[in-house]
């Protein structure tokens, strides 16, 4: 009797350890994931304080950057990064929404689930395959008829006219932002879908029932319920347009100086890409680190508010 | 209300309803006329490049003549190194997961880590890249150049740490399984948490009150009940990685050879794909078109089979 009670004890207490490794070695894969992020922006910074400390704030503001002098200005890459995923936003949000009604409210019932699917598996075609269509097929399509014609018509307009001045070669800007616009359509998409769906249907078919048309139920039901998780929606996007690689290297034309919309320009992760490995000199090396930094900081504030936009949906969900 | 007025207002809310859905349906068929028109120059073009000699030679030279040449080693490398990710970034994704749906689903610090896996999920690939060059080869190098520099540098025990430290601390298909892991992670640990807190409280109760410990009702209750969520996570994240390119350039780095050396630069499937579609050399392009076909393949395939892994799931349940 005590001996079984001696080995139930020990069987216990084995047990008990066991507990306690398999919680802390969870707990430490938890906080792993913690690190990482926290250890990504600190090396990015520590990497980049050698151009930080060389230039201060002109590193941010003045667009020389020139290797073969040491002297770099990150304005121009930071400015392609914004101006392309501006463009690639202005032009998907639209497509986006106009998508997300078609497959919630328009289309027939046959249809929304094969064409939701086909977007979602769009989602995960990997960046270089839009990047080659985009240097392959687009940008010849765009440098033969839309660039040439944007570049005598549009060019003529008041203000904005000078943004299209330019070689009509193909390359640039615009280019990178309407890829990255298809690139990340199916991202906003499927997010505006999904919010789009959790919207209670007695509040959609009271409104039918007062005689609303569908445009009315979506613009004056719909999107009011869903606004702050269709923002979140936008921002992912944006997100992901900011930190779009291989995409934008192809048809940006690598020329790292401040472009109107139809030249070749640079945004961060392109200059990244294409000059770190051949980056010898450390101020160099610190310099696309620092541009690393400015990138990370940049997607983390989005990225920080489009999940904080999406958090409510859930929240609201929860109750 | 006047008769006429009524028709009239009615009139104009239909054509705006018109118009709304004839929009949509216009911004639908535009999405899927581009995504469509992508996919459909990847497979004809792709199929141009394709044969036989594709998985049996070595890349090609720049300027061979067309037809010469495959992607063997290219394919190779890419499939060592996302093996390599995966394995090593599964394990630790689907711990994290567990923590965060079994140990810490309504605490603070399980809020904060979901967060910041989020973010770590949506986070630029090239900056992970850059992480973890900076982990793995530059900050081994400057700790190395730091002792060569000092005076300690002259002991030779220190001095044998320097010139190991520079002996690992180069472009290798290691450091670029790590940058791939650290894509991959945040997919896997996402979907374990979810999976994992999809599971009915009462399965848990049930096998606590049968005295099992915590741990044993974790991996062999739970993960039996959500294994085909946490499989379909670690599928989709392979489908990520497997095109991949931007972390890869400045870990794997590339190589025209055959290469099965970790601690060596490796050739892999993406970086050759970019470098070949940039060349001016025919052969290499049509090579290049060849590789994004492999490669669309494969992350089409895996996403459809993680897809129907669920599906399957959730019909048994229904």
């Amino acid at each position: 009797m005590a001996a079984a009670a001696t080995q139930l004890d020990h069987l216990a207490r084995g047990d008990a350890r066991a507990d306690r490794l398999f919680r802390w070695s969870v707990a430490a894969a938890g906080f792993f994931v913690l690190i990482s992020l926290v250890g990504a922006a600190l090396t990015m910074a520590w990497g980049g304080r050698e151009a930080f400390a060389t230039f201060g704030w002109a590193f941010v503001a003045s667009d020389n950057w020139d290797p073969g002098n040491l002297i770099f200005g990150g304005l121009a890459p930071i400015v392609g990064t914004l101006i392309t995923a501006g463009i690639a936003l202005l032009l998907a949000v639209p497509i986006s929404f106009g998508i997300a009604l078609f497959l919630t409210e328009v289309a027939p019932g046959w249809l929304r689930g094969p064409v939701g699917t086909a977007i979602e598996l769009l989602a995960g075609i990997p960046s270089i395959i839009y990047g080659m269509w985009g240097l392959f097929v687009l940008v010849p399509f765009l440098g033969e008829y839309i660039y040439p014609f944007l570049s005598e018509t549009a060019s003529q307009l008041p203000i904005i006219g000078s943004w299209f001045n330019g070689p009509p070669i193909g390359i640039g800007m615009l280019t990178a932002g309407m890829v990255l616009s298809i690139m990340v359509i199916p991202f906003i998409a499927s997010v505006m879908r999904e919010v789009f769906l959790t919207v209670p249907s007695r509040l959609k078919e009271s409104a039918y029932a007062l005689g609303s048309t569908t445009f009315e139920v979506v613009w004056d039901i719909v999107l009011p319920y869903t606004r702050s998780a269709v923002i979140g929606g936008i921002f992912l996007g944006l997100g992901r347009a900011l930190g779009e690689t291989m995409a934008v290297t192809f048809v940006l034309g690598n020329a790292n100086r401040l472009a109107n919309l139809l030249e070749p320009s640079s945004s961060i992760a392109a200059t990244i890409a294409n000059e770190f490995g051949e980056a010898f000199a450390d101020l160099h090396r610190s310099s696309l680190l620092a541009l690393g930094f400015v990138l990370f900081a940049v997607t983390f504030v989005v990225l920080s508010i489009a999940k904080l936009m999406l958090m409510g949906l859930q929240r609201r969900e929860g109750t | 209300m006047d008769h006429a007025v009524s028709e009239r207002l009615f009139l104009r809310r239909r054509i705006t309803n018109w118009l709304a859905l004839v929009l949509s349906g216009g911004a639908a068929i535009i999405g899927l006329f581009f995504l469509s028109w992508i996919l459909f120059t990847t497979l004809s073009k792709g199929i141009d490049g394709l044969s036989l000699a594709m998985f049996t030679e070595m890349t090609p030279p720049p300027g061979a003549p067309i037809g010469e040449g495959g992607l063997l080693n290219a394919i190779f490398g890419s499939i060592v190194m996302c093996t390599l990710a995966v394995m090593m970034a599964a394990p630790v994704g689907i711990a994290a997961g567990t923590f965060l749906a079994e140990y810490a689903n309504f605490r603070k610090i399980g809020s904060v880590i979901r967060f910041v896996n989020d973010i770590l999920l949506s986070a630029p690939s090239i900056v992970l890249g850059l992480f973890v060059y900076m982990v793995l080869i530059g900050a081994p190098r400057q700790v190395a150049t730091v002792i060569q520099n000092s005076d300690a540098g002259q002991n030779n025990w220190l001095a044998g740490l320097a010139n190991w430290l520079i002996d690992i601390s180069g472009f290798s298909g290691f450091a670029g399984a790590v940058a791939l892991g650290f894509i991959v992670l945040p997919v896997v640990v996402r979907t374990t948490d979810e999976m994992l807190r999809l599971v009915p409280t009462q399965m848990r109760e049930a096998a606590l009150s049968l005295g099992i410990p915590q741990w044993k009702v974790t991996t062999q209750v739970l993960y039996r009940a959500a294994m085909s969520g946490i499989l379909t996570g670690v599928m989709l994240g392979l489908a990520r990685i497997s095109g991949e390119t931007a972390p890869l350039l400045f870990t794997a780095f590339n190589n025209s050879f055959w290469n099965a050396d970790l601690g060596e630069p490796m050739a892999n499937l993406p970086v050759t794909v970019y470098q070949f579609a940039m060349s001016p050399f025919e052969n290499w392009q049509l090579l290049a078109w060849a590789g994004a076909f492999l490669i669309t393949c494969f992350v089409l395939l895996v996403s459809v089979l993680a897809r129907s892994l669920l599906l399957r799931k959730k019909m048994s349940h229904d």
